[in-house]
């Protein structure tokens, strides 16, 4: 399997070499970095390389980068957009990641020209994260309730959300107020060592 | 002449529609009786599990992954428990990774015996959704065995699952609606241990399967309402993003228990059935022959799990928690288990991608995490999504009531699709 990930790395390389930002494999994964400008033509060198294929497209998705523990990684950037890919002729996957220039209206090119399957990703991703992929023919929410506001898987957008809805007997309509409910945490998140509950006795 | 406007006529399809198979609204665009367009509206289930998940433990999370696609529970844990294994480098107990791989099946028996019998109900079959409901019954008590709940098991643990296989199957009592003997007859098969049940299932569900052909292959009516109905061609499947026996079901041999397998996948031997005209028929013939093969599957792993005993969860502390007789006695597994059901576990930095042949498809588990005792984002990539996302295209030309068809052949479930 190593040495197929590695032929594939190499065809990286040779095709994308000077357009890829960073290549990296972790626990068996290949990991490609690219820049805003070049992320649709390197998504077509992907889809139509003959030696590499990837004519699916498995997942797409957006990341919020803005609490990560280690902020070097996103470069200062908030947005992210991630792409699996899967080629089913040489059965091997890649893992393509993009940052949006702008953190305030984040912005990136649509893929569903090279994979059909991107329209609700990209939709869903809009929904959620608030990226725009230009580009895009029909991007309205998906997953949220007509009339939404606010992106919910922001990282600054609490986990009770803004509003909440009750049936309003004066009305005689279903109404939207303020949440009530107090946000609470009860397992607090911690970052520990990477030694930690290793005491190495045990 | 007075000049008449002609005009589409919209129509909603659901949110509550029967055949709507749970929440979805369609809106479809018909001239005459042909649909011009179609636009699902979905999300009407979303309950922002990836939201939920940032705010638990890893641990805390399992039970969420049931509630995804609530007729396969286990195989949806089954991918979230992949990554974080993948994320935290842990050995799975060879019998643990058995106990999966049968359990994996039984679900795809469950989902597929559902999605069969509401496709058959939806267009007209109604004694199939009996005959189906009637298997799944069985299988339903073998989930209640292993885990105590006959739906949402929380049975799969990073690490390896929950516990072992239980020795004794429960009983029917007799009551005011069934005698002594009706019970000493439904309990006959309940004597033994799980595997001694699961394997009378096996023996009896060959036989089920070719009542079911019975009902639904050579039917006139049936195959005037699937075949020929929502082609898709191979290129077409795979830009659309389908898997499992969608994409199978157009002649595309890909199957991840083959192609990239997992657990001990590589050890059994099953077939990978395909169809060849990628329609509506060729697809319930794909899934009528999977669920022979899961049946082989299963019976290869029970041989295998009567012959070997061991453990079910990895030993390390970190990640499981310590056997309970040792709880006692021990100061270092006392802290291990504290630190574990208040902190969670710890899993480091990284970013995987962990997929699984789930019944419907490909579901996979993005899992980034940046070291703390919190997932940092989960993604589920749900099967179901790039399906219904292709309606548009497949109901397209087609008549009002074919619809129906398509949904069926979809095998949608709105709790992974709206996640």
């Amino acid at each position: 399997m190593s040495a197929k990930l590695e032929r594939m790395k190499q065809l990286l390389q040779i095709v994308a070499g000077d357009r890829l930002r960073s290549l990296v494999e972790d626990r068996g994964e290949v990991t490609v970095e690219v820049a805003a400008a070049d992320y649709f033509e390197v998504a077509r060198i992907l889809r139509d390389h003959a030696g590499l294929k990837f004519e699916q497209l498995i997942d797409l998705t957006g990341l919020d980068y803005s609490t990560h523990a280690d902020a070097a990684r996103a470069q200062g950037k908030r947005f992210a957009t991630v792409l699996h890919l899967l080629s089913v002729t040489h059965n091997w996957r890649v893992r393509l990641r993009t940052f949006a220039e702008d953190d305030a209206f984040p912005v990136l090119d649509s893929v569903c020209e090279l994979w059909p399957a991107a329209n609700w990703y990209e939709r869903e991703a809009f929904d959620l994260l608030g990226i725009v992929y230009s580009g895009h023919d029909d991007l309205r929410r998906i997953l949220t309730d007509y009339g939404f506001e606010g992106h919910p898987l922001r990282k600054d957008f609490p986990v009770s959300g803004f509003v909440e809805m009750r049936y309003d007997p004066e009305a005689g309509r279903v109404v939207y107020q303020p949440v009530t409910i107090e946000p609470r945490e009860n397992t607090p998140r911690i970052v520990r060592e990477a030694s930690y509950g290793n005491a190495g006795h045990g | 002449m007075a000049e008449t406007e002609i005009r589409n006529y919209t129509l909603n399809f659901g949110p509550q529609h029967p055949a709507a198979h749970g929440v979805l609204r369609m809106v479809l665009e018909l001239d005459g009786e042909v649909v011009e367009r179609a636009d699902p509206h979905i999300g009407l289930l979303h309950r922002g599990t990836e939201k939920l998940a940032e705010t638990r433990t890893w641990v805390q999370s399992v039970p969420y992954m049931d509630r995804l696609d609530y007729v396969s529970m286990m195989c949806n844990e089954h991918a979230y428990c992949l990554a974080v294994e993948k994320l935290l480098g842990v050995e799975v107990p060879i019998r643990a990774q058995y106990i999966r791989v049968m359990m994996d099946e039984v679900t795809r028996i469950l989902n597929h015996l559902m999605g069969i019998g509401s496709h058959a109900f939806d267009i007209g079959a109604m004694t199939m959704i009996l005959y189906c409901f009637r298997e799944r019954e069985d299988l339903m008590d073998v989930y209640e065995a292993v885990s105590g709940a006959r739906l949402h098991s929380a049975y799969y643990r990073p690490g390896g699952v929950y516990r072992d296989l239980p020795d004794t199957m429960a009983k029917y009592q007799p009551g005011r609606f069934k005698n002594e003997k009706t019970v000493a007859k439904m309990n006959e098969a309940r004597q033994g241990s799980l595997l001694d049940f699961l394997e009378d299932f096996t023996e009896r569900f060959p036989k089920y399967c070719d009542d079911y052909e019975t009902l639904l292959t050579e039917n006139r009516i049936w195959k005037q309402r699937t075949v020929g109905i929502g082609v898709v061609s191979p290129e077409r499947a795979l830009a659309l993003g389908f898997t499992g026996p969608m994409l199978r079901g157009s002649g595309i041999a890909w199957d991840l228990r083959k192609k990239q397998p997992y657990e001990v996948y590589d050890r059994v031997e099953f077939d990978i059935p395909v169809g060849k005209n990628g329609d509506c028929y060729d697809r319930y013939l794909v899934r009528m022959a999977e669920m022979r093969q899961s049946n082989e599957i299963i019976r290869q792993c029970i041989a295998w799990l009567r012959e070997n005993p061991g453990p079910v969860i990895t030993d390390d502390l970190t990640v499981a928690p310590p056997r309970h007789a040792k709880l006692k006695t021990g100061m270092e597994e006392l802290i291990h288990h504290f630190k574990l059901f208040s902190e969670g576990i710890h899993v480091p930095p990284g970013e995987v991608y962990a997929a699984i042949e789930h019944p419907k498809g490909e579901f996979g588990v993005y899992a980034v995490s940046d070291g703390a005792n919190k997932p940092y984002r989960v993604k589920l990539r749900a099967p179901g999504f790039p399906h219904l996302a292709a309606m548009d295209e497949l109901a397209r030309g087609h008549m009002l009531a074919d619809v129906t068809a398509l949904m069926g052949t979809l095998d949608l479930v709105f709790g992974d699709i709206d996640r």
